[in-house]
């Protein structure tokens, strides 16, 4: 054996000459496996077959001018991006390679961002230092963060952006959906500037709920929210029988007599007319906010209020009519307008309302009287459910972080979820599952089932998704801030008077306030006195084609002078004074020519109506009686630039000249036709 | 787009377990859920719906449909037996390219041979959501004929009518500054109609690109982008 060592040893080590050969030979082969280690690569692979597609194209020699081999890196340091991605995505900026099947060397769609100032993980997330198809893509052992599939990338979006989007409509309404289901009543999740995302939701008191409703209601609520009102919010905590009439029992027990307590239903002479009921029903605009099931079964109305479909089986004759005839009694913090309807039309809406039934939601609910075992029982299960984080509830406080904190779930490493069998270990699949089944993960689990659709839960995932790490230690210069709504609120008559109305439940002024309806920060320089007190009085149809309308809030004379005079004193343009165009300078021959230029060279009749006998247009607001509403100095200002006078307005800047701009609007002034004929004021 | 048809036949999603068929059709035509507008990796709005038939075009229960599409499309089933109206219903979510996408249902007649209909679904990437957002702003209420009780359509108040965006037999004759010229100065200033109002001073030259990129996104007849054309060596 020895001897045979020695053999082998001394041919090849045997002399000098034999041993610097063959040393030789192994220092070669060592230098060898670097390149060699590169050579056989994966990438080098999908390099050569990179230039094996371009070869094939009509424009190769360009391609191959912008080509360059070996390790590709986009490296940003102050934004923790070490990206080789385009080592094997060669052709993400050639702009000819939008044809290629092969997706690793087609071009990146058009983004409005620059790939080499943001880098590829950024918003693709997966391992960008990686050099391996595996690695870089998918998760590892020492790498949690895998690609994020293309249906989430605009949770990238989100990272930085915390305003809404137009190229992010899932974003948004994942955003949308979070505060509007009440997510963040339990879960805090903050955005990476610090500020937390509000709930919208306004989950109403419970504390007088025994003035409102029945306890067989509640039981029967609770136990299905959807089954009551299809649009309904509140999720389904899936409640046994037991706990559904223990919940109800405490609910019932702990609600204390509203103060001043309700009145008792009048009963009036003569029983209120149904069709009267409809009638005012829609003269109120009600369904401007309240949707209601119509005969055919369509859901009618908005989702600023809850649904009416089956109030008459909800809420108590007695709460109904003190509700409407002032809601503020119940609720001081309600969005619902005080309407100021007189008895009559009081007892004519509830009368409707009652009228509205789910007959079949009560049918099979018998409670016996409750036991206090049972009230005792139901406050535990109120605690328990965390139903205080939504609701006040008397004697409970609301609880301080019910549930987990969500500001990072985007960035949760694998190893700290637990998945339930049979699903994908990603994080997507778990948000996924989580909230649209939470209570598979386990029946012991508190969080509820909402009522959402499999877009609408794709839409929560992508914005969960966006709340990562990276949206948080990354340069603060890198976000662009959320628009939060401005704390404004006006003051003195005037100020009581538009809470009491409920103004910025629909209209927004100063940053503040609802999109239902138009901005009025600058209306005072808009319109005229005697214009305004008669909408106020009586509010037309100013756009033909909308169906959500201003109602007529029967104002008193001397509430529409206190608040018609403090819109015209407060709600003003810096920018121009309205009296600076005076109408009496305007020619007939500008009127003429103004007319000529509204029918031929703008053709604005494709939009508006200056002629109710001609014109058809439906998109923007009739004119046909400008001259009575508007100032000129606003119209020829708005005619100047729409954009600046309202942001995000439809009406296109035409870009006319000053001359032009005159002549309509001395056109537009002469339009005075139409409006109310009721006397201005007393 | 070629490629991706092109994709669409190598790339056959993977054959779910055959199903056990109780009858066969002799046709198979879509119901429903064809020419959607999505985006993409999302799941489409609307189901597709396709119906087997026999030779006297009457449903038939029980036949068995198969489902596929190009690389990255998800049905959900892939496979299933035909309802008791012949029909069988299947939620798809589009693949992660932009595009069109050729979807093939599938079912075999009595001989054994395989019948198939092509429904054919649109992706929206980036840009051309961003496109579709400022369409329904800005371009849908004259541009679309179709109404509903949130928009009325204001196609049939106006004295010329404006093409719709789908109308791609005009429109794809256009070229991309055609487009952005008539966007950006109107109607007026190309010796078209006066009604189409220049967008120029109101939107973006980015915004402008990304309404032609879904307006060729949506066309139909499927818009094709001329090639590069170089001089021979």
């Amino acid at each position: 054996m020895t001897n045979r060592l020695n053999k082998i040893w001394k041919f090849f080590f045997g002399d000098s000459a034999r041993a610097f050969g063959s040393a030789s030979v192994i220092l070669l082969v060592l230098l060898a496996i670097a390149p060699a280690k590169n050579h056989f690569s994966q990438w080098h692979r999908y390099q050569k077959q990179y230039l094996h597609l371009i070869g094939g194209r009509a424009d190769a020699i360009t391609l191959a001018r912008h080509y360059q081999g070996g390790i590709q890196q986009i490296w940003i340091p102050e934004q923790q991006v070490t990206d080789r991605c385009p080592t094997c995505h060669l052709g993400i900026k050639e702009a000819t390679l939008t044809d290629v099947s092969a997706v690793a060397f087609r071009k990146h769609p058009v983004i409005p961002h620059s790939l080499t100032e943001f880098g590829c993980t950024t918003c693709h997330r997966g391992q960008g230092a990686a050099t391996t198809v595996q690695e870089a893509h998918h998760a590892t052992e020492q790498w949690e963060q895998p690609l994020l599939p293309a249906k989430y990338i605009e949770a990238g979006c989100g990272q930085c952006h915390l305003e809404k989007l137009t190229g992010t409509p899932f974003l948004n309404q994942g955003r949308d959906l979070i505060a509007s289901n009440g997510c963040t009543h339990c879960h805090t999740i903050k955005r990476p500037d610090g500020t937390l995302i509000p709930p919208d939701d306004d989950p109403p008191s419970l504390a007088h709920i025994a003035d409102k409703t029945s306890r067989e209601w509640v039981f029967a609520w609770i136990k299905d929210p959807q089954a009551y009102a299809t649009t309904a919010t509140m999720p389904n905590y899936q409640l046994s029988d037991d706990d559904a009439r223990d919940i109800s029992a405490f609910l019932m027990a702990q609600g204390t007599p509203l103060q001043p307590p309700l009145e008792p239903l009048k009963v009036s002479a003569a029983p209120p007319d149904p069709a009267a009921g409809t009638t005012l029903y829609g003269q109120s605009f009600c369904a401007s906010c309240h949707a209601m099931q119509n005969a055919a079964g369509m859901m009618v109305g908005g989702n600023l209020g809850p649904e009416l479909t089956g109030i008459g089986t909800k809420a108590k004759p007695e709460w109904l009519q003190d509700w409407v005839a002032n809601p503020n009694h119940y609720d001081p913090k309600t969005m619902m307008p005080h309407y100021r309807f007189d008895e009559k039309q009081v007892a004519t809406l509830v009368a409707f309302l009652e009228s509205k039934t789910e007959p079949d939601f009560l049918a099979n609910v018998h409670l016996d009287a409750a036991t206090p075992q049972q009230v005792e029982r139901g406050k535990r299960l109120v605690l328990e459910n965390g139903c205080a984080s939504c609701h006040e509830i008397n004697g409970i406080k609301k609880p301080e972080n019910f549930a987990p904190e969500l500001s990072r779930i985007g960035s949760k490493p694998l190893s700290q979820l637990i998945f339930v069998e049979g699903m994908n270990h990603t994080l997507p699949d778990y948000v996924v599952a989580k909230v649209s089944n939470p209570r598979a993960f386990g029946p012991s689990l508190k969080m509820p089932q909402f009522k959402l659709t499999p877009q609408q839960v794709d839409a929560i995932t992508t914005a969960l998704l966006a709340q990562t790490d990276r949206a948080f230690t990354q340069p603060p210069t890198m976000r662009i801030a959320s628009v939060q709504q401005a704390k404004y609120e006006p003051a003195g008559h005037a100020g009581q008077l538009m809470h009491d109305l409920r103004c910025f439940s629909c209209h927004m002024i100063n940053g503040h306030g609802g999109d239902m309806a138009p901005d009025l920060t600058y209306e005072g320089t808009a319109v005229q006195r005697d214009w305004l007190v008669q909408f106020l009085k009586n509010p037309e149809t100013l756009r033909p084609a909308l169906i959500r309308r201003m109602p007529k809030f029967n104002l008193s004379d001397a509430e529409i002078n206190t608040l018609t005079d403090y819109m015209l004193t407060v709600y003003q343009t810096p920018d121009f004074d309205r009296d600076s165009f005076p109408a009496s300078e305007l020619t007939a021959a500008q009127t003429d020519q103004g007319r000529q230029l509204f029918y031929s060279k703008f053709a604005c009749q494709s939009c508006h109506i200056a002629d109710f006998k001609n014109d058809k247009g439906y998109i923007g607001p009739a004119l046909a009686g400008t001259g009575k509403r508007f100032n000129a100095a606003w119209v020829y200002h708005w005619l100047k630039d729409p954009q600046a006078l309202r942001p995000g307005t439809t009406e296109p800047n035409q870009h006319m000249t000053d001359e032009e701009a005159r002549s309509l609007t001395a056109f537009l002034m002469s339009l005075k036709s139409g409006g109310a004929k009721e006397t201005a004021k007393k | 787009m070629l490629a991706l048809l092109a994709e669409g036949c190598s790339h056959k999603s993977r054959q779910p377990e055959p199903l056990k068929s109780t009858a066969t059709g002799a046709a198979i035509v879509e119901s429903s859920g064809g020419k959607q507008i999505g985006y993409v990796g999302m799941p489409l709005d609307q189901p597709v719906v396709v119906q087997v038939n026999d030779a006297n075009g009457g449903g038939v229960a029980g036949a068995g449909v198969y489902f596929s599409g190009p690389a990255g499309v998800t049905f959900t089933p892939a496979a299933a037996l035909t309802d008791s109206s012949g029909q069988v219903t299947t939620t798809v979510s589009l693949g992660q390219q932009s595009g069109r996408y050729k979807l093939v249902a599938s079912t075999r007649d009595a001989s054994g041979k395989n019948v198939p209909v092509a429904v054919e679904e649109i992706a929206l990437g980036y840009q051309q959501t961003v496109g579709a957002q400022l369409h329904a702003q800005y371009c849908i209420r004259c541009h679309d004929p179709e109404s509903t009780p949130q928009r009325v359509s204001n196609m049939d108040n106006l004295a010329v009518k404006p093409h719709p965006f789908t109308e791609g037999d005009t429109l794809n004759k256009m070229s991309d500054a055609d487009l952005v010229a008539i966007i950006s100065h109107g109607g007026a200033a190309l010796n078209k109609s006066p009604l189409m109002p220049p967008w120029g001073y109101t939107l973006s030259k980015s915004d402008i690109a990304a309404l032609i990129s879904y307006i060729r996104a949506v066309a139909d007849p499927p818009y094709q982008a001329g090639g590069l054309v170089y001089a021979q060596k």
